[in-house]
């Protein structure tokens, strides 16, 4: 990394920006935080409760294997996005006609409205009315169907979130490619290096900006899942594909339990936080000497 | 250590369009300092490029001691290239990033650990080797870029591309020192491009004076401030650059204007022979002198007078034309503001359609 | 290299597989889409898109869309640009925790959101505008766009501002004619992500407006009715929601793809 200057006059770059985000996010996270705390039964009533219904949260067997298929879900996704993503954003052309009409198929899925996503795929996973229902059933002769088989929703939840959105990490990753200048690879051409090297020690030190947005981006998007899923499978069958959101959201609607349903998403939030957390400091350590930044 | 020709070598990027280089035929020695010097756009980078590979060209052909590398690509070649920015490898310690091309060759390692050892010492980064590449200065990193391709024992030329754009102007002499010292113990062919002709002076024993495309003329720092060979290199090379004064030419003279210079035996008759249509009288500023009073000499209004130091640069006008003047500090006043200045018949030099008129018995 | 263009050409079908189905969907009446299974329509219909551009809601509900994501785009890239300089350059007070601090924006459930934003756009009078909805999506763009921003910036040797620095150049100049240039990929993707986010977003463009700006999200919310979803009109709504993204990036497409050269530098 360049040496940063210590210069306290940066603030007055960042004070715009800084401004309207906590115009936008510090005001309203005020009033969620102090909602949590209270039993909120027809929005009338306050009375402070506290840490109790935290504990409550952390013994649910609903909050803690809601918790668990969430993990089980965004630990997927990523593993399978992140390496595709990168793959496919090494394949991309930088040069050339195709770059163009590359890039807009690229860009479609992000594109499309999450209700429609799931409305898409809704349909094209039936067996009997969807594309790649009927393909699966009838030509692969493999027992598919997302409504009551466990293992065919996941699936279908899982791949409809690799179509949907490895191109987020190859777009970011594309463009990370893009920006390294040209001498670095011919310096590597005269230092003899193999391709796979040239991967190691130029492409993917260079994307390490962009790798962080992206994971940290999928990361939580992924853990945050909610139309998607639901509009497929309705997180089933039963209740093998509700995930985090789902689970609040029928906390809070349907079972009117606004303060216990503001505690999970709390907490929830809080548990997002703390592993983008960790995240964001392994992610921007990597390859980093120790004390030397 | 290797000797490049090119062969009728041109490039041009599109079939129809300007060639970016034109066609030439050149040789360069073995073990030879090249500056490439010249404004932008004047195809020095081109010509780099075709060198290291990166580019192939669209005409002619380029040989490396003979061997014919026009189609070879880059690391087919014997040569090591230093950027305008630090390229180096930045999750590496300095170590790993000399001992890279000779690991990707397979060398053994006690040979490794050598040769980088060596090479660090001479470039003095020895002390460094264990720290993370990317925390050195920009300067330290650019050796440590030349030193990849030092470490080789198969590179027979290296290749600089302005090398000293991003560093700090106090450290500049540190790389041109650094420099100097690898030409002067190894002996390789180095082709260093530059637009800063202080640099290009200072680093070359051959400097490619190149204009659109073309190289005007390559000779010592030395043949190309006291015989530049076209106006152009007069132009360009020097601070301030040569003057040059459009004349007519009667008998054994030289006429500006009211004004007549004597010019050397036989230059005049010369000048007629070429056939030319214009011609131009060049005198460097550091060779214009005063004129005793007893001494032939032109008679120019001074406009102004710059003391820099040890020199004092006169600026007057002959006619219509610019005269710059650059005096040492302890040349008298100049009495009047209207003196009479001096040009030494060994120091001019005549152009006819801008080509130098070679003066009797001079060898080019 | 012909084994990376096979790869990159299936993953391109596989992208493209459910589009195509979405967009013949919109073509198909919803007695087709629900009861059969064919690779084109039977009868090719143009019922759903007439339905959409008969209908003054559904296109005044695109052209709010397209507003507010505009004035959004508009409003975060120049706040962003500076910020991410800031984190990318200099070192300051806090600045580690500030950077964080902004990507946890993005963090946060939206439906916590919606009642204090509700509350907070009535009082200031800007509830059921276009610049509601802008304003509120760069809670999560400005965050979005100083990441992607600062990773871009910081490949940038750090030596080129100085040198520009002692050539003269001012910090307007330098940002403009020099380093505005070299992050080129950053702005392009950047400026793409944003559009991309601000367009997609349902449910604070839903809270912040009703009648005079509502977006076409709510719209194609309306065709989920207790008689039955309209498959038809979702997929032509989608269909057409997809085009302004296309010209997006398809006018972007350069800036993404251009590289790192030092030109005059």
């Amino acid at each position: 990394m360049n040496n940063k200057i210590t210069d306290q006059r940066a603030w007055l770059l960042v004070l715009p920006a800084t401004f309207l985000v906590v115009f936008s996010s510090l005001i309203p996270f005020i009033a969620i935080v102090n909602y949590s705390f209270q039993i909120v039964f027809n929005m009338h009533n306050h009375s402070f409760i506290g840490w109790s219904t935290f504990h409550d949260a952390l013994t649910n067997d609903e909050f803690r294997s809601a918790l668990g298929r969430q993990v089980l879900f965004t630990a997927s996704v990523l593993a399978i996005e992140v390496p595709l993503g990168i793959g496919v954003a090494l394949t991309m052309p930088r040069s050339g006609r195709a770059v163009g009409p590359v890039l807009v198929v690229l860009a479609l899925p992000l594109l499309v409205p999450w209700n429609v996503v799931g409305l898409i795929w809704q349909i094209f996973a039936r067996a009997d009315i969807g594309l790649f229902g009927a393909f699966v059933n009838n030509v692969l002769h493999i027992n598919y169907n997302y409504a009551t088989g466990t293992f065919s929703a996941w699936f279908t939840v899982v791949l409809m979130s690799v179509w949907h959105w490895t191109s987020l990490i190859a777009l970011l990753c594309y463009a990370g490619l893009c920006a390294i200048p040209g001498a670095f690879y011919q310096a590597a051409r005269i230092d003899g290096a193999s391709r796979w090297a040239m991967f190691r020690f130029i492409e993917l030190p260079k994307l390490r900006g962009v790798l962080t947005i992206a994971i940290l981006l999928r990361f939580v998007y992924s853990f945050k899942v909610y139309a998607e899923p639901l509009q497929v499978t309705g997180g089933g069958p039963g209740t093998s594909t509700t995930f985090m959101t789902e689970m609040l959201t029928n906390t809070a609607i349907g079972q009117f339990a606004y303060g216990k349903a503001a505690a999970y998403g709390l907490l929830y939030f809080l548990i997002i936080l703390l592993i983008s957390y960790v995240f964001y400091i392994v992610l921007t350590r990597v390859g980093t000497s120790e004390g030397g930044e | 250590m290797a000797r490049i020709d090119f062969q009728q070598t041109g490039h041009r990027y599109n079939e129809d369009g300007p060639y970016a280089l034109k066609p030439m035929t050149h040789s360069w020695d073995d073990g030879g300092a090249y500056a490439l010097l010249g404004p932008s756009g004047c195809g020095k980078t081109t010509l780099l490029n075709i060198c290291s590979g990166l580019l192939r060209p669209s005409d002619g052909r380029v040989l490396f001691d003979g061997r014919d590398v026009t189609d070879v690509p880059t690391q087919g070649r014997n040569i090591a290239q230093v950027f305008q920015f630090p390229v180096i490898y930045d999750t590496m310690t300095v170590f790993d990033n000399l001992a890279f091309p000779l690991r990707n060759r397979g060398v053994e390692k006690g040979r490794v650990r050598e040769r980088v050892r060596d090479v660090a010492k001479m470039l003095e980064i020895d002390r460094d080797l264990r720290r993370r590449a990317k925390e050195l200065t920009a300067d330290e990193k650019q050796l440590i870029s030349m030193g990849r391709g030092l470490v080789r024992d198969d590179v027979a030329a290296i290749l600089f591309d302005e090398p000293l754009t991003v560093i700090d102007p106090q450290l500049k002499w540190k790389l041109r020192r650094q420099l100097k010292r690898v030409h002067q113990n190894l002996g390789l062919t180095l082709i260093y491009v530059t637009h800063d002709q202080t640099e290009a002076l200072t680093f070359a024993d051959k400097v490619v004076v190149m204009s659109n495309g073309e190289i005007v003329q390559i000779g010592s720092p030395q043949a190309l401030f006291e015989r530049p060979e076209h106006t152009f290199v007069g132009y360009f090379i020097g601070s301030p650059g040569m003057n040059f004064f459009p004349c007519e030419l009667d008998g054994a003279e030289a006429v500006i204007g009211d004004s007549r210079v004597a010019l050397p035996e036989g230059l005049a008759s010369r000048a007629h022979e070429t056939g030319a249509r214009s011609f131009k009288l060049g005198i460097r500023p550091e060779f214009v002198g005063l004129a005793a009073d007893d001494e032939p000499g032109i008679a120019a209004p001074v406009e102004q007078i710059e003391e820099l130091g040890r020199f004092r640069v006169v600026t007057a006008w002959v006619g219509e034309h610019r005269l710059v003047a650059k005096l040492s500090e302890d040349t008298e006043d100049l009495g009047s503001d209207r003196p009479r200045f001096r040009f030494p018949q060994r120091w001019l030099r005549l152009y006819a359609d801008e080509r130098l008129v070679e003066h009797e018995g001079e060898t080019a | 290299m012909t084994v990376r263009r096979i790869g990159l050409t299936l993953f391109i079908l596989f992208l493209l597989i459910p589009i195509y189905w979405l967009v013949v969907m919109s073509f198909k009446s919803n007695t087709e889409i629900t009861t059969q299974l064919t690779f084109f329509p039977n009868h090719w219909t143009l019922v759903h898109y007439d339905d959409i551009f008969s209908s003054g809601k559904w296109t005044g509900s695109f052209l709010h869309s397209l507003s507010y994501v505009v004035i959004n785009v508009a409003i975060t890239l120049p706040l962003a640009i500076p910020a991410a300089y800031a984190f990318s350059r200099y070192d300051f007070l806090a600045d580690k925790h500030l950077f964080f601090w902004f990507l946890t924006n993005l963090m946060a459930p939206p439906a916590v959101f919606l009642i204090p934003y509700f509350q907070l756009y009535h009082s200031i009078h800007l509830f059921d505008t276009v610049f509601a909805v802008a304003l509120a999506h760069t809670l999560f763009n400005l965050p979005l766009a100083v990441w992607i921003l600062e990773g871009f910036m910081s490949g940038v040797p750090r030596e080129i501002d100085e040198t520009a620095y002692l050539d003269g150049y001012s910090l307007p100049r330098f940002f403009i004619k020099i380093f505005i240039p070299l992050i080129g990929s950053g702005i392009g993707v950047a400026a793409f992500f944003c559009f991309m986010f601000s367009w997609i977003e349902l449910l604070l463009a839903n809270t912040l407006t009703s009648s005079n700006a509502m977006p076409f999200a709510t719209m194609m919310s309306s065709a989920f009715t207790a008689s039955g979803t309209n498959w038809g009109i979702l997929a032509a709504s989608g269909t057409l929601s997809i085009i302004p993204g296309i010209l997006v990036i398809w006018f972007v497409r350069d800036r993404i793809a251009s590289g790192f050269s030092l030109g005059r530098v």
